[in-house]
């Protein structure tokens, strides 16, 4: 049975369109078959940071208003075969999303892939509702800082009262990520730390990606960051998280690029 | 003072933890039940005091202060009386 989930956070900046591609794309390098999905109309970015920002012909408000076919619309990624994107539109309004119309293209997305991942936008409105909708599962970005904390804890009760299952009195289930996380900042009282955010938001944690150059480089190659550097603290991170998304128990770490007396003297990586 | 702010400087997550843990308490409780709590309860100790006495809106002030266990409205109204203005402070 195929999962939905959606990458959420109510801020902005956090980390959700990063998160999703390294998220699905670690879902479909562990043989998963993945849609990636952009609801983030008139501000895509999922395309670019998936590196397919170039093969973009048709989008997701074309599907919904049957414009086209989802088969066409959808971009099959060309360094894992089981993984595609759905993009958002770029020139249209998010008026153009109807209800009725999202809940059809998730449904067709559901037969065909195991997991269909929403990347929400910013904000409470109609987009990020909207891309909530349908979710059984629900991932929380957040950064250790107030204002996203703040936003986050507003986001878990649109996703106990906006979504289909909560209208059907059942539960979306949610998981915290943390991201840009520095343990050595958080260990001097200078950031909050996991268990406080843990505290605060009570719900269960997916994961902890530390704060790290590769993600920028990911991003500016085009390419997850589990698929650029899948050895680097980040990425391993969101195996980690990936793995516990299909339900396997991982101890809790925070991965760390340690770099060794060598790497630190000649060991200038150029992307 | 100095010593101790020396100290305390770099600890500032502390502070982030406890000013997120009360503001969200009230967020919690309010966000989709009587956000504008504040303008309904001015509108009606407004209308009680109307009753009795003729009072200028403009010289009312209300403030909510949010605590960890204890919130305080204050609500400051001046009455104008023929010696001069008097003023009714309520506090709860």
């Amino acid at each position: 049975m195929a999962k939905v989930l959606v990458v959420t956070s109510g801020k902005g900046g956090v980390g959700k369109t990063t998160s999703t591609a390294a998220l699905g794309a670690a879902l479909a390098q562990s043989g998963q078959n993945v849609v990636v999905v952009d609801f983030d109309v008139g501000l895509r970015n999922l395309d670019l940071v998936m590196g397919s920002e170039r093969r973009v012909v048709f989008d997701l408000i074309n599907v919904v208003q049957g414009d086209a076919k989802l088969a066409q619309a959808l971009i099959r990624d060309k360094r894992i075969d089981t993984l595609s994107l759905l993009a958002a539109s770029q020139t249209r309004d998010k008026d153009a999303l109807t209800m009725e119309g999202v809940s059809r293209v998730i449904n067709e997305l559901k037969e065909k892939f195991d997991w269909v991942i929403c990347d929400s936008p910013a904000g409470i409105e109609k987009g990020a509702v909207l891309a909530m909708r349908h979710a059984d599962t629900a991932v929380v970005v957040t950064n250790p800082e107030v204002s996203s904390v703040r936003d986050s804890d507003r986001i878990i009760g649109l996703l106990d009262s906006k979504t289909e299952r909560a209208e059907k009195g059942e539960r979306v289930e949610k998981h915290l990520l943390l991201t840009r996380y520095d343990p050595v900042r958080a260990e001097r009282g200078e950031m909050l730390k996991v268990d406080d955010v843990i505290e605060i938001l009570s719900i269960p944690l997916l994961g902890i990606i530390p704060e790290s150059e590769e993600v920028l480089r990911a991003s500016n190659m085009g390419a997850p960051v589990t698929l650029n550097a899948p050895m680097s603290a980040p990425a391993r991170a969101y195996f980690d998280a990936a793995k516990r998304l299909r339900g396997e128990t991982l101890e809790m770490t925070v991965p760390s690029d340690k770099k060794g007396i060598f790497a630190k003297l000649f060991g200038r990586r150029v992307a | 003072m100095s010593l101790f702010s020396f100290f305390s400087k770099r600890s500032s997550a502390p502070v982030a933890r406890e000013r997120l843990q009360i503001l969200l308490a009230h967020e919690r409780s309010s966000i989709g039940g009587r956000s504008d709590l504040v303008a309904i309860l001015q509108e009606e100790i407004l209308a009680v005091i109307a009753k009795h006495i003729a009072i200028d809106r403009e010289k009312v002030q209300v403030k909510l202060d949010r605590g960890n266990s204890v919130s305080t409205l204050e609500v400051d109204i001046e009455i104008p009386t023929p010696a001069g203005p008097a003023r009714v402070a309520l506090r709860g």
